[in-house]
């Protein structure tokens, strides 16, 4: 069951969705086996020879009710996870290239990218990648021509007017601006992944990995 | 007393692409785990009923045929799905019956020639790590399965622990879950976002025929037949949760139908969803093949998955030998014949093996 509760980009939007998913996640309903949050809807995943549609249709609507009323209530104080990302050289090839097309210095591409908290709208494409919301708009860059077969595990990226973090090593065209060394998923940990729903994500520069 | 052995598979041959698989990786979807899981999991299913296994037990999806497996130590197991001509010690066995493998038997598996995929469920289940709650295997992020990859020649996969109540013999008689026929009709509910095609865009994908493309695999099948008209020419929507059966439309028009393997989210308009029950057929299409679908409520799809669960998960199984009591030597034994399809098999001492017909009658 898809709830979605609008069509655009929207932080307002996106905080409806987490405060719904957190309603339900409440509830702990019998027959809901995972909700997946997006931009600007939420997927309820569900064991319908546990609750058919209707007897969910009535749950979800007897929720959503509530929750939308008191979401402007509850003032949640994002989470702000600190990325320490060395910027340019070999953990981020592309910077240049990026400083270049943007009109601007790489310290500028730094000081810009580094001088904003993002928003974290939702995680997707592979486990543990975030889309970042917020990103300058002098510093969007468009993605490369031909995608690179592998992008180190947290490499630092602008695709358009996003940026993320590939959390693990894979192919990928997104402009690669520096590179973290915090994992930001691993298998082993209680919470796999570092950024979650809702946080938000900070860049510090720093010379080194160390 | 049973004293302890290790029961393990071992890898002689892994055919094209064998994976562990389960019913898949859930709950972490919201961190952007994939669920994987079979993509024929009524297959996988019947094959983990008829060895007596948990519903949550991990088999091996063998695309295409071909893999060769020795069996460590005296081991219950079934070949479901696609058929494959298998043979245990050049003895054929049957898809969809229960087989006790002795010690050091060698399964081998030709060609699948009726579907796309055969499954072989043993008794315990595939034992390799549990991640995040399931072994199923999803490549392109290297988790679960045979260290984060496809099964290769030489692995030695652990088995876990057996039901000690659990007979061989028993079948599943169902008829034919694969149409012989040429297309597939799969049943779909229109939605999530169906709003953002065009009435002839919605009409073109009911009275329409797509064929699978060979660009599919266990993410999706890629469709191609007439392009799906959207409302404003645009397919793209902010992205989103997709599920297993999602038929999204990208730009080209063609539909895509996500499998086990997709993404957790994604960018284009979905203009149906395809009904649970249907999804198993889906993991057997051969490139080539048609399909033609036909909208039905929710209320009818949720009924049918009922259905299936009563079919498939619920329905009592029978067992292929009736045994009779006879003398040898003076000794009174239990014996049975019985024949399926092309193979027989016999029974001794309360297990099931496959025979050759030149050792028929056994007694």
């Amino acid at each position: 069951m898809l709830i979605e509760l609008g069509s655009e980009i929207d932080p307002m939007i996106n905080d409806q969705v987490y405060s719904l998913a957190s309603s339900i996640s409440k509830e702990k309903i019998t027959a809901v086996i995972e909700l997946i949050p997006s931009y600007r809807s939420l997927l309820v995943s569900y064991d319908p020879l546990i609750a058919g549609y209707a007897e969910m249709q009535e749950m979800m609507s007897e929720i959503i009710d509530r929750s939308l009323d008191s979401v402007e209530g509850v003032a949640v104080e994002a989470k702000i996870i600190e990325l320490p990302v060395v910027y340019g050289g070999e953990d981020g090839p592309d910077i240049e290239a990026v400083a270049e097309h943007s009109g601007v210095s790489v310290q500028d591409v730094i000081d810009i990218h580094s001088g904003v908290d993002y928003r974290v709208y939702m995680i997707g494409f592979a486990p543990g990648f975030p889309y970042l919301g917020g990103l300058d708009e002098r510093i969007a860059a468009p993605r490369l021509k031909t995608p690179r077969l592998s992008v180190p595990a947290g490499a630092v990226g602008i695709a358009e007017s996003q940026t993320g973090v590939y959390p693990n090593a894979s192919p990928g065209g997104w402009q690669l601006i520096g590179r973290t060394a915090i994992r930001l998923f691993d298998v082993n940990r209680t919470t796999p992944s570092l950024i979650t729903q809702g946080a938000k994500v900070r860049f510090v520069p720093v010379n080194s990995h160390d | 007393m049973t004293k302890p052995t290790t029961r393990e598979l071992q890898i002689i041959q892994s055919g094209p692409m064998t994976l562990v698989q389960d019913r898949g990786r859930s709950g972490y979807q919201q961190l952007g785990v994939s669920v994987s899981g079979a993509v024929d999991v009524d297959a996988l299913d019947i094959g983990n009923r008829l060895v007596g296994n948990d519903m949550n037990a991990a088999g091996l999806e063998v695309m295409l045929g071909g893999l060769v497996v020795r069996f460590s130590e005296s081991t219950m197991f079934a070949l479901t799905g696609a058929d494959t001509s298998a043979t245990l010690d050049s003895v054929p066995v049957t898809a969809n019956v229960s087989y006790v493998a002795h010690s050091d038997a060698e399964l081998q598996m030709g060609i699948a020639n009726n579907g796309m995929r055969a499954y072989l469920a043993v008794a315990g289940g595939v034992g390799t790590p549990s991640i995040l709650g399931s072994r199923s295997t999803h490549i392109t992020s290297a988790i679960g399965g045979s260290q984060g990859g496809k099964v290769i020649e030489g692995d030695v996969l652990p088995l876990g622990d057996a039901s000690s109540k659990s007979i061989s013999g028993k079948v599943f008689e169902a008829e034919s879950r694969y149409t012989s026929a040429k297309g597939l009709n799969i049943r779909i509910l229109l939605g999530p976002q169906d709003n953002e095609f065009s009435l002839v865009g919605i009409e073109t994908l009911l009275d329409s025929t797509y064929s699978v493309t060979d660009q599919s695999n266990r993410q999706g099948l890629r469709l191609d037949g007439p392009v799906i008209e959207s409302k404003s020419g645009r397919y793209d929507i902010i992205s989103d949760a997709v599920v297993n059966g999602s038929i999204q439309v990208p730009g080209d028009g063609k539909p895509i139908i996500l499998l086990a393997d997709r993404q957790t989210t994604g960018g284009y308009a979905k203009i149906a969803t395809v009904a649970t029950v249907d999804l198993s057929k889906l993991g057997q299409v051969t490139p080539g093949t048609n399909i033609s679908f036909v909208s039905i409520s929710i209320e009818e799809a949720q009924v049918l998955l009922a259905d299936r669960q009563r079919i498939i998960i619920e329905s009592e199984l029978p067992r292929v030998v009736a045994p009779t009591n006879v003398t040898v030597d003076g000794i009174d034994v239990a014996v049975g014949v019985a024949q399926n399809g092309d193979s027989m098999m016999a029974e001794l001492d309360g297990n099931i093996y496959p025979i050759s017909v030149y050792e028929y009658p056994p007694v």
